[in-house]
Parts: structure tokens; C-alpha cells; sequence
């Protein structure tokens, strides 16, 4: 049976903002939905609040929403453009989650709206966790033991009944938060109670603990017709108890029989056809005994997720362009397999001749006071996969596309650590666990000893022994006595150049240099989800050290384009969706594009995307490989973050071209000293800084400077260990955080600019002429990581003279910087003065949502400029103007952290972004705020506190909010002075003035606002617990005062007067 | 315990690669199998006799040999090529590690072969007879004779070599009603067994020479052909007795082998493959009720096409290329699928064919 035709317009829902449990897979899923529905004649509306998508891009829908995605937004979308259906499974569980609302609320009925993919009683017996083990009982196939909580009361019965350990789930959150295991009754209390707050519908699975056993995931897809197969199967190499998304997986599962593996794969398709999965890709999560082979089906997901992404990029299956396709009626067979060239038809399960293995990434660094230890909330915030023809191989290339400074498996337990040490990294996994496991090895552990501390499977356990047992004989030799035979067997293991060095203590490029020599390369092989039984030309390639090569080298001018590897907190999607925006100008311009990069979730690594893609580490050994092979004419380093940027002296010093802004720019830019130089040309001020080579100079630079100062290392990304300091204990605190300043490793110190605007600019250069991107105001004052900021476009509060001046001004700096593509300034303006904070010849994060403001990529058009377009042949002479407001609004992972302090300051901590539209900033500002996920409240009580710098602007914002209908509550301090401007203000005591106080009155949910702005640590850590409290309490709160304007603004504006348009149409 | 080996096929083409198991010279035909799991199943599949295997999964060994997943009590195939040969199995069913188990069967394995590329090679030239032996211990010309010595895979019968010699009963079912079937083994897989006797089965397993005058004599509801293995056109007798059991109008199922001597019993032709199926991926389409199964499958000759027809008809056909998969008499209860739907390795949805076996013999 072919499409429907009784279906015309289809509306698909984004999952909004990057957070912690979902990332940019969804963009992949939900682009690859747009396209395919689009392609069979599909009218698309898709609503996505994210802006640094590819699928937000204007030509990937017909029309596009960004919008916040929620019921009511939505209602409002579905009455316009009155779709036929709604595709609920691409975006992941926001999407699902919104979907089930709108059916519960009738409000598809109301609109004749069908749900496709996966109905309302599907998505209610997989997501709720009752019918759900209701359903697989009646099947016969074994849960955990459990039980089904809805008070405390509930808990203990239950406790009672199956004791400890235990794993407790709240029904309906994102990524499992604010689950965890209970060891003790006191962890079981606390994580109930937290819990019970955050389920939606108040409800909590209490399982048996099955923490130890082997843990399984089958991806599956079913047609109408009732055809299924198993496009990968997954084997966690950490047991149960470590959330799948932060564990480390192998495809496909290494150690099951052929007779478990049917049973799993017969029960997958149980699970599918009972819980009504009717079209569309699911995944079921197994958990099995390792002493009896029990099974036991944990949960299943009726949607696309982060592990079909994972094994559509594992076995080169396109699961969510074929789940789109099965939800309009057609079936497998009707549908071809890309990869092979359509030579075989989609109804058939991949099979796969290499091992891929991903690895998570955590950001626990950022968040200090949090527990870094692994449980069943998921905490990591991207993840790498490689590939290689045997574990090992894929292991040790994972590794090394981790960028976290490890090159293999480092011996990371430190001297003076213990067994007992080791017993607990073992047994309570942090993000390093298979580390130190090598290192238990290496201390003499036995096979068993081991194994009974983490439970890992023995066969992985065999393969971290033998790598460090080759590490041992690495040791025991010498760089000349290994000959091609040996480096050979080496490399195959999956041995990076740098690690064979630091275990014979040389430096990588001696390495490299003698491997080259003895002539030891690796072949690329393609991923064609067949293992070669049937021919494919799809240049989906990954590196081995085998016999054969695969990838033919064309004789067309080519360009690689570096990805940006694992999302992380400073570096994600918006990233990766400029490499995609390269590969695309660069095959418009009739150009072979290259690709590389390790992150699975991502566009980029669609292998429709460019013409050849290297699922590769983007490290210099992988990529020189590549660039050996591929001899291309250059490398585009300046759309993937830090990540190629960082190659870029290898780069030049390898005699591989730079393609773009020279690489002597770049480190002008990078370079503190050479930068000031660079800037004494321009009528740019710096914030007075100065460069501390030794915690001495740091002191006195201080007394210089005089408090506030920001300090910062060098070369870094995402504010890494940038803070605010206002007093001595604070720098001395701070400084013996950051251990190591050096001549090598200095630290920038640099007088706080105390209310100051911020600006960002992003421009395209082509080296004579310069195009301004746009400029954009943050809201947050300066002293916030740009990243964390909120910011409009265009600028609510700058005066055009003064734009006219600093744009022209920035255009002085590109060319003179000689930047060919992207450069970003961000320049604080106070007392009408200019000040340069640093210039980024690069892609920035800003430009996605900028390209979607002005409805033209900037990536796109910075790619063919790199490509030797001039600005005036591609049409791009002016500025373009905008048409109304754009807010882009940060999203936080604190609710994941559990006692992290949810303040902003110039370290980044957000994981994504939403973007909010409108005729005005307050319109665009309300709608932002909504699409992160939180609603400012139109009456009831408001807390101010706020620093003494922030007194003068008090008066203002609060007859303001009076005016609104608000009630004003504060202490003490603050109040005196708003009674002095004649505002009516009840007084409140602060958390040490006796009960009852604050944080009090918001566990009585008496507070529905909260203004709190802070400077210095003590009054930072004075006020934690309304800010913590009020987190978990889900009011709303800001901590600048600059948030407090804008929400006064978004409030006069009025939610009901919003109006939602598609990109289309601006 | 490891060796050098080499693997040289007809065309000359040759790899160097390490050595495990039995130390001799193990000739066959080269195939290549796509299945992930089940290595245990396919080495101990009787089909496999004459071949080599070459797994295109890079990892075999993995969970080691357990008792209970053999399809007979030996290893079949003349020698297994694999990438990486997995020492230490972990699974809680495993006995004994792959390596044992080859000693134990007197079967060689090389590894550390890039079987990407040899699969490459078959799959575009077609299956090559090939020779694994320890390097030290065999030269290339020994190796090139002992290829020359076993000629070609046609013509050949490798069904001698793995069926029963005299018939044998398998075991009364524990199911109330009981049916008796008579299994004609070419060299029949366990599982096969397994499934029919669960189902209520009483089955008597003969020899591939025994007559449908005898099988008459035993009084069966039913009478199945096994999978076994080679060219069912060196099987003139079987062919003759099968055309006489289609006169005895009781039920009569095919796999495999026995789907391609049925044929043969309809006058159809048997064409070789040039690299045949060998895998648990394939999809095959359900003709009758347009659906599709992911099937096991192993086999290297085919049913060639069929022209239309009063007696028979085409019920099956596989979405890789075609090939016929199934044929189905249009009158009497005779039918039979080239694909495996007993599994093991493999998926088991397949088995529902058995169901219509047995409902017949009830009717």
C-alpha cells in the first residue's frame, strides 16, 4: 500500500531546547522526518522553539514555528494552519509529552487532528508506568519487582515489600530526573520526596534494585502491516544502575547467544504490538541476570530517541526517515535502503562488520557542588561513537574523540590512592570507571576481584586487561624496536600515536613520524548496513588498521569541513549546525565536501549531508590520515567550535591549507598581548586587564585593578573557571582552585566593567568588504558568560548613533584582522564608551539564531565567501534589517544537579537555547522565557533582594510591577528604601532572622516571583537557598536586575496578545 | 595454541592470518555468513559440509559453546575464517571456549584476515573453493593440490557424509495428541527436530535413501525434508521417492535441501547461486498475504524461476533478489521454503510454517 492521500498537512513537534537527555538527536530525527514527509508531498508545520537547528532552517518545513513547545502554543498553531496530523515521535519526550496533552485536551479532536507514528493510548501505556507493567505482565514477560507510589505512605509500603537497594523513577521526566538508587533509608526518603515534586502526575515507580545486571536495548521498527525487524541491538558495558545515556555502549550486544538474542528480539516485538506502537521506531531496554539469564524488560519508548540516532549512525539505517515514511501508511518493503544504493529494500535487518562504541561526556567540572557519581538520572551532556573492526579499536578511538585530554586508557589513580579507593570508583561509577578498572589491573587485581567490584561483563573486562597488558610490553620496549609487524598489531588495538608516546615517554609527533616511516596507515572502510553482501557507493567511511581500502579518492576540488565533536556545556548544536550550512554552500558551489566528525546525534554525521563523511576523531592523528588520503585542497577550521580550531598550529606547521581567516588572525585574536596591540589601532577601549604569569603577579595585578575584576586561564572555551571576584578571601579562594598559572598557562585578569550593556556582532568578511550579520544586546548585564545571557536582536536599548559608530568600527577590525568568513565581537558600552571584550574569528553561537532573525544563513553565506565568493557576487551588499524582535533565552541543567546553585556568572552552564518572536522585545522576551520552559506569572507575590549597586533601579521596577498587580515582599534593607519612594512592600525575614522566613514562604508557595541579584560570595552564599528552593519549586526567579526590566516589559506586552507567524513569512 | 595459517583460494588470491584450532588442511567451498549471533548454531549446522564459513562479524568466540544450542553433535564445515578469534567467552551458559571446541571437532580457523575484502571478493566473483592450513606445516602447492583434489562443489554428494544411516526414533512428545511424522534427513538441523516433537510430533528421523514405500509402511500423518547440504541434483533417488511420497496424499514439507528436491519431484530446475544466502537477515515476501518475514537463510542453490503453472505455485520470494523462497502444490498439502524456519541462529517468526505442517496432518 502506498502514502495516504487523505492526509495533507502534517505537523510535526520539535523538542525544543538542548538539555541534559535531549540534544541535537532530535534535530537529526526531526530533519530527516521534515525532508522525507516533504519529498512524498507532504505539507510540513513544524514548531520547534529551538533556534541552532538544522530543521528550524526556513527550506526544511513549510512552515516554521519557532515557538515555544507547549499545548497552548500549539493549540494556537494547530487553529491556523489546521493540519490533517500531528507526528508526535520526533521530538523526543517534549514532543510526546505535548502531543498527549493536546489529545487529553481534546483539542485535536476539536480540530480533526489524527496523531500518526504513535497514538494516545500508545504513548500513555509506554510512558505510564503502571499500564505499562500491566501490559508486559500480561504478555508473560517478566519486570522488576515493584510497586507504585503517589505519597510517602505509598513509598514505605512499598519499601517494605521490596527493600533495599532500590531504583526510584518518577513517571513523565525528561532523561529519568530526579530518579536515583536508595542504598539507605535516609537516600530513599530524600529521593522519593524529590521525586513526588517533580513527576507531573505525582506518581513514582519503585523497582526492585537490579543494579549489577546486564543491561540490553533493541531498536525496533514496525509497519502497519505488522512487519518488524531489529535495526541494532545495544549493549551496555556498564551494568544497570547507570542511566543508558550515561553509560558506555557497544553495537551491536557482544555477548548474547544467538537463543537470547531471539528471545529479546521476540519479546522487543511483543512489547511494540501490545503497547501499540503501530508505525514507527521504538526501543526496548532489557536488563538480564548474569548468573541465570533471567530477562526482564525495564521500559520501552514509543518514539525515535538518542538510541536510534545511535544506531541509525551504528548501522547507516535511516530509522527516523523511515519511521516518518511508515507513519503516512507506507510499509518496509515499499521502501529502499539509502545506503545500499536502493539495491535492497528498507524490510530487512542491518548487519554490521565492525563495533561501534559511544562514550558520554559529562560537564561535572561546571558544577562543582554536585555528586559526580553515576546513577539513573542522566547527567552527561553529549556523547562520541566510533567505529573500528574490533572492540578495542572502537574503544580506544571513542576515547580519543572524547577531547578531554585522554589518549587511552591513562593510568588516572593517583600515587597515594589505595585499594579501597579504587574499590570505590569500582563499585559507585563515576564518569571514569573503565579507567580505573585498567588501573585495578594494573595494581594486580585478579579477573574476579575486579568483576565483583563493578560487575562490567568479563568479556569487556578481558579486553581492558589485554590493553593494558600491551601497555605493559609498550613500556618495556622502545620506539625503535617496534617494527611495522608490531605497530601494526598495536594500531589495530586501537592505539592512538599519543598514547604509544606517553607510555615510551616521547612526544607524539616522534611517534607518528616513526609509524610513517615504517609506512603503518590505516584503510577506510564503508558502513553499508549489508557487511558487504551487496555493493554500496554511499561514502559513509570510518579508519581501521586493516588491508583493504574502500574509500575512492575523487579528482574534484575538495574541502573538509571539521565537526565539533561531543556536545558540551560551551560548545553544542549551534556548531554543528554551521559545519552542516558549510557542507551544503560547498556542494552548491560544485565543491566535494568532506565531513569528519564523532558526535552520533548530530546532522552533520548524516551521511546525506556531504559527499563523503569520516566518522572519525577529530584529533591530528585521525584527521592527518584523512588528509593523507584525501590530499584536498583545504581544511575549514572556523565553524566547529574549539574543536578544529585547536589543530589549526598543527595544521600550518603540516603544511595543510587553512581555508578562510589565516591562521596568524586567529591567534592574534587568541592571544591577550597581541591582541592589545592589534587593538591600540581602533577606538575600542579594553577593560583595564593585565596577564599574571605566577599567583605573585595575580595579587598584585589585583591591587592594581581594584575589585570587581573577572579572571580567566587563557584559551578558553565556555568560560571555563572564569569567575567574578569582589573580594580578597574570594581571589584567594579562587586562586587555589586554579592551581598551575604559568608562562605557559596565564591568567587574565580584568577590571569588571559594573553596568555596562553587553553587545555580540557577528560579521562576514571576504577580505575587502564586510557584511554585518547583526548585532545583539544581551539582557544580562556584562559580567554573565555571553553564552548564559539573554539577548535580543535588535538591540532594545542602544541608540542607532551609537550602533552606526561600533558597527563601523568592527568593520575596520574584520579587515584589518584580514578575516575571510565568520568573526564575532562582543563589545560592552558604558558611559558611551566602547569596549572590546574579545574578538572570535570564527563561527559563534550567536550565528544560528542570528541566521534565523534575519532569515539567511550566515554560515552559508561565510562557506562560499571561504570558497572565493566575494559578498557582492552572492548578493549580500547590505545589512540586512530586521523585521520584529527576537529574544534568544538560555536553558539550565540545574534541575539535574542537585544542590548546585542555579546563579549565573561568567562561567557558562547552560546546555541549550530557545528563541522567542515578536512585534516587540516584550512579546519576544515572554515568549523566549515560555519556551524555556517557565512562565512568568501575571499577579501575586514578588520577592526582591537585590545588591546595593542594584538600589537605584528598585523604585522603578517595582512601581512597575505594583502597576501590573503585583505585591512586593522584601527584607528588611530593601524595603526601607521602597517604602522611602512610597511603595507598599511587606517585609519578610531573611533566612538567619528567625522563622518564619523566605525560603519558608516558598515551600508555602506564598511567593509567585523572585528578583534576586547578589555580589560577592557571601552574599552569594547567603541566599542560595532561595534561589535552590525556588528551583525546585518551579517559581519563576531572576538574578539580574537587567531579567527584572524584561520581564516587566514581556508582562505589559501580555500573553494574550501574542502572535505566532512562520519564519516563511518575515 | 596459535599458528600461522594462510587461507588460498582457487583464483590464487591468498591471506596470511593467525591460526586456532585443529592443525590441518581444511578445504571447501569459501562462503561467507552475515548472521551477528549464532556462531555455535551455524558451525554445528550440517548444511555447512564442504564449505568454509567466513564470518563477516568481526568478533566470533565471544560466548563460547554451550550444551544445549549445537543443530548436531559435530562441526560440519571444513574450516571458519573470522577477523578477530575471541579467547575468553563470557556467558553464563558456556562450557568450553570456542578453541576447544575446534580442537575437540578437528576443525581449523584462521583469523586477523581482513574478511571485509574476502567477502568483497566472493561476493563479486562468486564462491571459490579454498584452503586454510597452518602455514608451517603445509606449503602453497600442497594447499593448490589439495584444492585441485576437491574439484567443484557440483555433483557432489555431501549428504552421506551428515545424514542417519538407519532410522532412528526422536523421542515421543509430551503433548496429549501425538502425530507421527517420518523426517527424511539430508542432514537435518536439531532445532527442526525440537520444534516439530514440541508441537506433538512423534517423529522417526531416516536416512535420505529411504523409500516412500517404507515411509508408507511406518503410517505417518506426514512426512518433512530436511536442509542438508550441497547440490540437490545429485540426489536422482531421493528425487524418485519423493515424486512416489506426493502419491501417498499426506502432508509433505520441505526446507531447503528438501524444498529443492521437492522441486526437482516438480521438474523444475536447480540453478547454483553465485554466492548464495548465508545470513539471519534476509526478508522474504509472503506472497499470499503480503507480508514480509526476516528469515535465516543458507543455502547456495536455488529454484530457478518458475513459469506459470497448473499444479504449483510460487508462495514465497526473497526481497533481496528475488529468488524463489517458497512453492506450494496448488491441490494437496505440499509446500516448502528455501529459508530456515526453524532459526537457530536466526529469527523465529518463521516458525509459524510449521503450524500449517501440523495443521494439515490434523485435517
Amino acid at each position: 500500500m502506498p502514502k495516504r492521500e487523505d492526509i495533507k498537512t502534517i505537523l510535526i513537534v520539535g523538542s525544543g531546547p538542548i538539555i541534559i537527555g535531549q540534544a541535537c538527536e532530535f534535530d537529526y530525527s526531526g530533519t530527516q522526518a521534515c525532508k522525507a514527509l516533504r519529498d512524498n508531498g507532504y505539507r510540513v508545520v513544524l514548531v520547534n522553539s529551538n533556534p541552532a537547528t538544522i530543521m528550524t532552517d526556513p527550506n526544511i518545513a513549510d512552515a516554521t514555528y519557532i515557538e515555544p513547545v507547549d499545548w497552548q502554543t500549539l493549540e494556537k498553531i494547530i487553529e491556523k494552519e489546521k493540519p490533517d496530523a500531528i507526528l508526535p515521535t520526533m521530538g523526543g519526550q517534549t514532543g510526546l509529552n505535548v502531543s498527549l496533552d493536546l489529545a487529553k485536551r481534546g483539542i485535536l479532536e476539536k480540530h480533526s487532528v489524527e496523531m500518526i507514528g504513535a497514538n494516545r493510548e500508545a504513548i500513555d501505556n509506554a510512558e505510564d508506568r503502571e499500564k505499562f507493567d500491566k501490559c508486559m505482565k500480561e504478555l508473560g514477560l517478566d519486570t522488576p519487582r515493584s510497586g507504585f507510589a503517589h505519597s510517602m505512605e505509598d513509598a514505605w509500603k512499598i519499601h517494605k515489600d521490596i527493600g533495599l537497594p532500590c531504583v526510584i523513577r518518577p513517571s513523565f521526566t525528561l532523561g529519568g530526573t530526579g530518579g536515583g538508587i536508595a542504598y539507605n533509608l535516609k537516600e530513599f526518603e530524600e529521593i522519593c520526596m524529590n521525586g513526588l515534586k517533580l513527576s507531573p502526575t505525582k506518581e513514582l515507580l519503585i523497582d526492585e534494585s537490579l543494579v549489577g545486571w546486564k543491561e540490553f536495548e533493541m531498536e525496533v521498527v514496525r509497519d502497519k502491516n505488522d512487519n518488524c525487524i531489529i535495526v541494532c541491538s545495544i549493549e551496555n558495558v556498564d551494568p544497570m544502575g547507570v542511566h543508558t545515556g550515561d553509560s558506555i555502549t557497544v553495537a551491536p550486544a557482544q555477548t548474547l547467544t544467538d537463543k537470547e538474542y531471539q528471545e529479546m528480539r521476540d519479546a522487543s516485538f511483543k512489547v511494540l504490538r501490545r503497547i501499540g506502537v503501530e508505525t514507527g521506531g521504538s526501543n526496548v531496554q532489557f536488563a538480564q541476570d548474569p548468573e541465570t539469564g533471567r530477562l526482564v524488560v525495564i521500559e520501552m519508548n514509543p518514539r525515535v530517541s538518542r538510541s536510534s540516532a545511535l544506531a541509525s549512525k551504528a548501522t547507516g539505517f535511516p530509522i527516523a526517515k523511515v519511521a516518518a515514511l511508515l507513519a503516512v501508511g507506507y510499509t518496509l518493503d515499499e521502501l529502499k535502503n539509502d545506503i545500499t544504493d536502493g539495491k535492497t529494500p528498507a524490510s530487512f535487518e542491518p548487519t554490521i562488520d565492525y563495533v561501534v562504541t559511544k562514550i558520554p561526556r559529562f560537564n561535572f567540572e561546571k558544577f562543582p557542588e554536585t555528586d559526580p557519581r553515576l546513577t539513573t538520572q542522566m547527567k552527561s551532556v553529549g556523547e562520541v561513537m566510533a567505529i573500528g573492526r574490533n572492540f578495542q579499536e572502537s574503544f580506544q578511538k571513542a576515547i580519543r574523540s572524547m577531547e578531554n585530554g585522554l589518549n587511552g586508557l591513562s593510568s588516572i589513580l593517583k600515587e597515594n590512592e589505595g585499594n579501597g579507593a579504587l574499590k570505590l570508583e569500582l563499585s559507585t561509577p563515576g564518569e571514569k570507571r573503565l579507567w580505573f578498572i585498567a588501573d585495578a589491573f594494573r595494581r594486580g587485581w585478579s579477573m574476579d576481584e575486579v568483576f565483583v567490584s563493578c560487575k562490567v561483563d568479563k568479556w569487556f573486562l578481558h579486553q581492558i586487561k589485554d590493553i593494558v597488558d600491551d601497555e605493559k610490553s609498550i613500556q618495556e620496549t622502545s620506539l625503535e624496536k617496534i617494527e611495522a609487524k608490531e605497530m601494526k598489531f598495536f594500531k589495530k588495538k586501537g592505539f592512538s600515536d599519543a598514547r604509544i608516546a606517553k607510555l615510551l615517554n616521547l612526544n607524539e609527533e616522534k611517534v607518528r613520524e616513526h609509524r610513517y616511516q615504517l609506512g603503518v596507515h590505516p584503510v577506510f572502510k564503508r558502513v553499508d548496513s549489508c557487511a558487504a553482501e551487496f555493493d554500496s557507493t554511499t561514502n559513509y567511511l570510518y579508519s581501521t588498521y586493516d588491508e583493504f581500502n574502500e574509500s575512492e579518492v575523487s579528482s574534484k576540488k575538495k574541502i573538509i569541513v571539521l565537526g565539533s565533536g561531543p556536545n558540551r556545556i560551551g560548545q553544542g548544536i549551534e556548531f554543528d549546525y554551521c559545519c552542516v550550512q558549510a557542507a551544503l554552500a560547498f556542494r552548491e558551489e560544485n565543491i566535494e565536501t568532506i565531513m569528519i566528525n564523532s558526535n552520533p546525534e548530530t546532522v552533520s554525521t548524516d551521511f546525506d549531508v556531504s559527499d563523503k563523511l569520516y566518522f572519525e576523531p577529530i584529533v591530528a592523528e585521525d584527521v592527518f590520515e584523512i588528509i593523507r588520503h584525501e590530499n584536498p585542497y583545504g581544511v575549514v577550521v572556523q565553524f566547529g567550535g574549539q574543536t578544529p580550531l585547536k589543530l589549526t598550529d598543527e595544521f600550518e606547521r603540516n603544511g595543510v591549507k587553512i581555508l578562510g581567516t589565516p591562521p596568524a588572525s586567529i591567534d592574534i585574536a587568541e592571544n591577550r598581548e597581541k591582541f592589545k596591540t592589534f587593538l591600540s589601532d581602533f577606538n575600542f577601549l579594553q577593560p583595564e586587564n593585565r596577564i599574571a604569569q605566577s599567583a605573585e603577579d595575580a595579587k598584585k595585578a589585583v591591587m592594581e585593578l581594584s575589585y570587581p575584576v573577572i579572571v580567566r586561564p587563557s584559551y578558553v572555551l565556555g568560560g571555563r573557571a572564569m569567575e567574578l571576584i569582589y573580594t580578597d578571601s574570594d581571589f584567594n579562594n579562587y586562586l587555589t582552585k586554579v592551581a598551575n598559572i604559568s608562562h605557559d598557562n596565564p591568567l587574565l585578569i580584568e577590571k569588571f566593567l559594573d553596568d555596562a550593556v553587553e553587545l555580540d556582532i557577528d560579521v562576514i568578511c571576504d577580505g575587502e568588504k564586510t557584511l554585518i550579520g547583526g548585532v545583539l544586546q544581551h539582557i544580562e548585564e556584562a559580567g554573565i558568560h555571553s553564552g548564559d545571557s539573554s539577548c535580543s536582536f535588535p538591540p532594545y536599548s542602544v541608540g542607532d548613533t551609537q550602533l552606526y559608530a561600533l558597527k563601523k568600527e568592527i568593520k575596520a577590525v574584520a579587515k584589518k584582522l584580514n578575516v575571510v568568513g565568520l568573526m564575532n565581537a562582543q563589545v560592552a558600552i558604558k558611559d558611551d564608551k566602547f569596549y572590546m571584550i574579545e574578538v572570535n574569528p570564527r563561527a559563534s553561537r550567536t550565528i544560528p539564531f542570528l541566521s534565523k532573525c534575519i532569515g539567511n544563513s550566515l554560515a552559508k553565506i561565510a562557506s562560499k565567501v571561504i570558497a572565493g565568493k566575494s559578498l557582492s557576487e552572492l548578493g549580500f551588499d547590505a545589512e540586512i534589517m530586521p523585521t520584529n524582535y527576537a529574544v534568544k533565552a538560555p536553558v539550565f541543567p540545574f534541575n539535574k544537579f542537585r544542590k548546585v546553585d542555579p546563579i549565573l556568572g561568567p562561567e557558562m552552564k547552560s546546555t541549550g537555547e530557545v528563541m522567542g518572536r515578536g512585534d516587540c522585545f516584550g512579546e519576544a522576551f515572554g515568549k523566549a522565557i515560555k519556551g524555556a520552559g517557565e512562565t512568568i506569572p501575571n499577579n501575586g507575590n514578588i520577592f526582591v533582594s537585590v545588591k546595593d549597586s542594584d538600589r537605584k533601579y528598585l523604585p522603578d521596577l517595582c512601581s512597575k510591577l505594583v502597576n501590573l498587580g503585583f505585591n512586593i515582599v522584601a527584607t528588611k534593607g530593601t524595603a526601607k528604601a521602597l517604602t522611602d519612594a512610597g511603595i507598599e512592600v511587606k517585609i519578610i525575614n531573611k533566612v538567619m532572622e528567625g522563622r518564619p522566613h523566605i525560603v519558608d514562604a516558598i515551600l508555602n508557595k506564598e511567593i509567585d516571583m523572585i528578583i534576586n541579584t547578589t555580589e560577592g560570595r557571601q552574599s552569594i552564599k547567603d541566599s542560595f537557598s532561595i534561589r535552590r528552593s525556588a528551583l525546585e519549586h518551579s517559581i519563576f526567579f531572576t538574578t539580574t536586575i537587567s531579567g527584572g526590566f524584561a520581564i516587566v516589559e514581556s508582562l505589559e506586552k501580555g500573553v494574550e496578545n501574542w502572535e505566532y507567524k512562520p519564519l516563511q513569512l518575515s | 595454541m596459535k599458528f600461522a595459517a594462510k587461507l588460498l583460494l582457487e583464483n590464487g588470491i591468498s591471506f596470511e592470518g593467525i591460526g586456532f584450532g585443529f592443525k590441518k588442511i581444511g578445504i571447501g567451498e569459501v562462503v561467507f555468513n552475515t548472521a551477528i549471533t549464532g556462531y555455535q548454531e551455524i558451525l554445528t549446522d550440517p548444511s555447512y559440509d564442504g564449505q568454509i564459513i567466513t564470518f563477516t562479524y568481526p568478533h566470533i568466540g565471544n560466548t563460547g559453546i554451550n550444551f544445549e544450542d549445537n543443530e548436531s553433535k559435530n562441526i560440519a564445515a571444513r574450516g571458519l575464517v573470522v577477523k578477530n578469534f575471541c579467547d575468553f567467552p563470557s556467558n553464563y551458559r558456556s562450557k568450553m571456549s570456542l578453541q576447544d571446541f575446534l580442537i575437540e571437532q578437528k576443525t581449523i580457523c584462521i583469523s586477523d584476515i581482513d574478511t571485509r575484502h574476502l567477502t568483497k571478493i566472493l561476493r563479486d566473483e562468486g564462491c571459490k573453493i579454498g584452503a586454510i592450513y597452518p602455514s608451517k606445516l603445509f606449503t602453497d602447492e600442497e594447499a593448490v593440490s589439495e584444492i585441485k583434489k576437491f574439484g567443484t562443489m557440483d555433483g557432489k554428494n555431501f549428504t552421506e557424509n551428515v545424514a542417519v544411516l538407519k532410522p532412528y526414533a526422536y523421542g515421543a512428545p509430551k503433548t496429549p495428541k501425538k502425530l507421527r511424522i517420518v523426517a527424511v534427513d539430508f542432514g537435518i538441523k536439531e532445532n527442526i527436530l525440537r520444534i516439530m516433537k514440541s508441537m506433538g510430533g512423534d517423529i522417526t528421523v531416516v536416512p535420505p535413501s529411504t523409500s516412500a514405500k517404507d515411509i508408507k509402511a511406518l503410517n505417518p500423518n506426514g512426512i518433512f525434508l530436511s536442509n542438508g547440504p550441497g547440490d540437490p541434483k545429485v540426489l536422482t533417488e531421493a528425487v524418485n521417492e519423493v515424486k512416489e511420497m506426493m502419491k501417498l496424499d499426506i502432508p509433505i514439507f520441505g526446507i531447503c535441501l528438501g524444498h529443492q528436491i521437492m522441486s526437482l519431484a516438480y521438474n523444475l530446475e536447480i540453478e547454483k547461486m553465485p554466492f548464495g544466502h548465508h545470513g539471519a537477515n534476509h526478508p522474504v515476501h509472503d506472497l499470499k498475504n503480503n507480508t514480509v518475514f526476516i528469515t535465516s537463510q543458507n543455502h547456495n542453490f536455488a529454484v530457478a524461476q518458475v513459469e506459470q503453472r497448473d499444479d504449483i505455485v510460487v508462495t514465497h520470494k526473497s526481497l533481496f533478489d528475488g529468488s524463489i523462497q517458497g512453492i506450494e502444490h496448488i491441490e494437496k498439502p505440499f509446500y516448502s521454503i528455501q529459508c530456515h524456519p526453524e532459526a537457530s541462529p536466526g529469527p523465529k517468526e518463521f516458525e509459524i510454517l510449521f503450524e500449517k505442517f501440523f495443521e494439515d496432518m490434523n485435517a
